[in-house]
């Protein structure tokens, strides 16, 4: 009552203000009245939409507002200024008190302060005030959201505004304007309107609603509904996209996976710390890009992706000339040989950068994302990484196919000992493949360091997935991997949706345990009579 | 006689060291190396368990840390119900049950606080996981690397099931803190004493009952299954039956081994499922040597010797030593220990 009579007031002072003065009442009250009159104060200020209300209300917030007796005086500095008039005020007051702004306040001023900026001529502040407001505003701040609105012709903005506004009338306006509200509300698929028209329907203890109208009930009901479908909507589209990302992180672990042990028969399980080399190659070129060239630090990744390559691939290389090469045909052993340099790459990493998680940056523009609908966003780190994953499947597959190292990868795996007579150097082929397969984990280590911790540990969580994606895809073959890894990124997000993320992993696991016991050859078998070994 | 010499310094030796001479004596055995060596033997059981798969069988299991974790589960249950109203909050019931607020236990607690039960689930629950298991992966005929994957899949994702608290084992921390086992105080040197010589009988008997099933007509076509599978097959064995056979009784091995470890160590928790520690019980059989039982109980002792020594005195080294032995042992001893002794012999004869 007391706010509404207020408002009342500064409404009239609107109207009949002088060009330059605020209202002296309201000044008063701002500088001298207990904590309630304060908030009133501020909030009738706010409304007022008075560029000079604006600035007081900053000062109050930087704690330069003092009174000295029945003045309310901004002081910076020595320079001191009567708050309601602007009028300079000098010598300063001896007996002066600072206005002491305690959270209440705090919030009550950030939110007034937003606004008085949705008039403002920029773009930009309007989005972040109206964003602000739509946090939680004061219900005497209505008049000027209206005005606002009366004003706003930005697409974006003007539903947010709308919507600001639906919210205020909801709590404080009369019974029209709270159903056109409610149906206001009903436009909008935010879990927050969801909230505020739950709050409508909820039960008092005592049996009876907390909405006493029962018109506004139905209306909320419907409204209620409408948003409600909106919202799963998102979820939907959200999962969707989860699935799809966690898909392309699981080809891009498994795709070099892919050509080593797909098309090579080579157990690598050093391939998680390939991957994990990749990442810390990333690290580094952004510490150099940091140290020696910061005006370029938002493009490091273009260095970092063929770097990752690079040393993944060379480190791939030189375990194949040193370890696995005399492994060829004994996969058990170079199943435990390679676990052995697994061991090895992490306890190295460990000495080199220490047991910590290292902390690599994000650029600019791969951090934020696009709003899809109010619940859903789309980060754009996940959105590079599945343009990536797309990228680097695409150009593995033209390696293969379209490229003479292909060729001979192909010849090898099909037949080793034709391909060697028709003059295939085949020891070399295999140290080239596994450097490529090698430099492909590197890359999804790049990828990775861009959405999760990058550690020693790194490698360790995706090796059980990756080895799970090509055994499910069948060996040898691309269109497997690609078809596992987004199906199994689909089923674990689907599942967790319902039973939680251990669960589904679990679930996930023990489906493709049985799966393998039906189909031993995977997804996509290669056809023809391969020998057994 | 090695057999003779060794169960005298279980039985014998070891007890009157531990117990008899006092501590002031230099001769006097701690508790330490008590828990030490019986950890190591429980080990040792694990590895003739798994060379009887790996070295006679030629099926390279990575998740046979599963099993040995399942047989300490099911005993460590029923020491966390031995540990009765003595817990953290004086309630009849493990610690983790009464901060989760569970008013009773779940299902698969009901035959916790009998011993026979209990002692029957830690033969029974590992064999029957890995006979069903084993019949439909065997009877697909998934073998070699895809077979090992596949365990490890299966260890991995049961330490995940662990991991959660809704499990009803305790979650991340797993049973700890015991305190009797048949009513008799745990941490005392003769418990102790008397777990060290049952693991040393057990450890005795085990290398029995796998000498004979690797010497007899069994054991022989195990050696072919592993050497030549299709000819075997075309002879007219069913060699699902070999392998299943075979690959429940490992299991129940580590069960067993399992049960002995928890009560000595004091602690079970879901990072023994962790798949990185099955694939370590295949680096001790593949030191001492595939295919010959001493091998792998010499390996076992080896390699978690070795690892005692270096996580005490050079931390961030052991893991170089186990990679580089991975790698090693592979490339250049790949019939381990006992192999380098009998291309030794075979230099000087």
């Amino acid at each position: 009552m007391r706010t509404l009579l207020i408002i009342l007031l500064a409404a009239a002072a609107l109207l009949a203000r002088p060009a330059v003065a605020l209202d002296a009442g309201l000044v008063e009250k701002l500088g001298l009245g207990d904590s309630d009159e304060k908030v009133a104060a501020i909030n009738a200020l706010a409304a007022t939409g008075d560029p000079q209300a604006a600035e007081l209300l900053a000062a109050l917030a930087e704690g330069d507002v003092q009174t000295a007796g029945k003045r309310v005086l901004v002081v910076k500095g020595d320079q001191a200024t009567d708050a309601a008039t602007g009028e300079a005020v000098a010598p300063l007051p001896k007996d002066r008190e600072d206005v002491v702004a305690n959270n209440r306040l705090r919030g009550a001023i950030a939110s007034a302060l937003a606004a008085l900026k949705l008039v403002a001529p920029d773009r930009e502040t309007r989005l972040a005030a109206v964003k602000a407001l739509a946090g939680g505003a004061d219900p005497s701040i209505l008049p000027l959201v209206k005005k606002a609105l009366a004003q706003e012709t930005d697409p974006i903005i003007k539903p947010l505004l709308e919507w600001v506004a639906a919210t205020l009338e909801l709590s404080g306006g009369d019974r029209d304007a709270r159903i056109a509200a409610i149906r206001t509300l009903g436009l909008s698929g935010s879990p927050s309107s969801k909230t505020l028209l739950l709050a409508l329907l909820e039960k008092r203890t005592d049996g009876g609603f907390a909405e006493p109208d029962e018109d506004v009930r139905i209306e909320a009901q419907k409204s209620l509904r409408a948003v409600e479908d909106r919202l799963a909507w998102g979820e939907r589209a959200g999962l969707a996209f989860a699935g799809v990302s966690l898909g392309s992180i699981l080809l891009l672990a498994a795709l070099g996976l892919a050509i080593t042990y797909g098309l090579m028969g080579v157990i690598n399980m050093a391939h998680g710390e390939l991957i994990m080399i990749g990442a810390y190659t990333t690290y580094v070129v952004q510490n150099l890009f940091r140290a020696h060239a910061p005006g370029a630090f938002d493009w490091y990744l273009l260095c970092a992706v063929p770097a990752a390559f690079a040393v993944s691939a060379a480190v791939g290389m030189v375990l194949e000339r040193t370890v696995i090469r005399f492994l060829y045909g004994r996969p058990l052993e170079t199943l435990l040989a390679t676990w052995g340099i697994s061991l090895v790459l992490i306890q190295a990493v460990r000495t080199i950068f220490g047991a910590q998680n290292v902390q690599v940056e994000n650029p600019v523009w791969m951090s934020g994302g696009i709003q899809m609908l109010s619940n859903v966003v789309l980060p754009w780190s996940r959105i590079v990484i599945i343009g990536f994953a797309a990228a680097v499947l695409a150009g593995i597959w033209c390696l293969l196919t379209r490229t003479r190292l292909g060729l001979f990868v192909r010849g090898v795996t099909q037949n080793r000992a034709m391909a060697s007579c028709v003059g295939v150097p085949t020891a070399r082929v295999d140290t080239w493949a596994f450097g490529v397969g090698s430099g492909l984990a590197g890359l999804a280590g790049c990828a990775l360091s861009q959405i999760g911790n990058v550690g020693p540990d790194l490698g360790q969580a995706y090796i059980v997935d990756s080895f799970l994606v090509v055994v499910l895809g069948g060996v040898g073959q691309l269109a497997g991997t690609v078809y596992a890894a987004l199906g199994l990124g689909f089923a674990n997000k689907l599942l967790e949706s319902w039973s939680g993320a251990v669960l589904a992993k679990i679930a996930v696991l023990v489906f493709i345990i049985v799966f393998i016991q039906k189909r031993p050859q995977g997804l996509f078998a290669m056809k023809g009579r391969a020998v057994e070994a | 006689m090695a057999i003779g010499a060794f169960a005298a310094v279980a039985f014998v030796v070891f007890p009157v060291l531990a117990l008899v001479v006092p501590e002031s004596s230099p001769f006097h055995v701690s508790a330490y190396w008590v828990t030490l060596i019986g950890k190591i033997m429980c080990y040792a059981i694990v590895a003739l368990a798994m060379d009887l798969i790996w070295g006679y069988a030629g099926i390279l299991s990575l998740g046979h840390g599963l099993f040995f974790a399942l047989g300490g589960y099911a005993f460590g249950m029923y020491l966390m119900r031995q540990i009765g109203a003595d817990g953290q909050y004086r309630m009849n019931m493990p610690d983790f049950m009464v901060f989760l607020d569970w008013k009773e236990f779940p299902w698969h607690w009901a035959l916790s606080d009998s011993f026979v039960a209990q002692m029957l689930l830690v033969v029974l629950v590992p064999g029957l996981l890995a006979f069903v298991f084993g019949y439909f992966a065997f009877r697909s005929r998934v073998k070699g690397v895809y077979f090992s994957i596949i365990t490890q899949a299966l260890t991995y994702a049961a330490m995940l099931l662990f991991f959660r608290n809704n499990t009803g084992f305790g979650g991340n921390n797993g049973f700890t803190d015991f305190k009797r086992i048949l009513g008799i105080p745990i941490t005392t040197d003769e418990t102790r004493i008397a777990l060290f010589c049952i693991t040393g009988a057990v450890l005795i008997g085990t290398l029995f009952l796998l000498r004979w099933v690797v010497t007899s007509k069994f054991g022989r076509v195990l050696a072919a299954i592993r050497d030549a599978e299709q000819r075997v097959m075309f002879c007219g064995y069913n060699t699902v039956h070999y392998k299943l056979a075979v690959w429940t009784l490992s299991a129940v091995l580590c069960g067993i081994a399992g049960a002995l470890y928890v009560p000595q160590v004091g602690i079970i928790n879901p990072s023994e499922m962790s798949p990185a520690n099955s694939i370590e019980i295949a680096i001790w059989v593949a030191v001492g040597g595939r295919g010959t039982l001493t091998g792998a109980i010499l390996g076992a002792g080896l390699v978690n010797g070795a690892k005692s020594v270096f996580t005490q005195a050079f931390p961030e080294y052991w893991l170089y030593v186990l990679g580089l032995l991975f790698v090693l042992v592979t490339l250049f001893l790949p019939q381990g220990v006992m192999g380098l002794f009998a291309r030794l012999r075979g230099a000087r004869a």
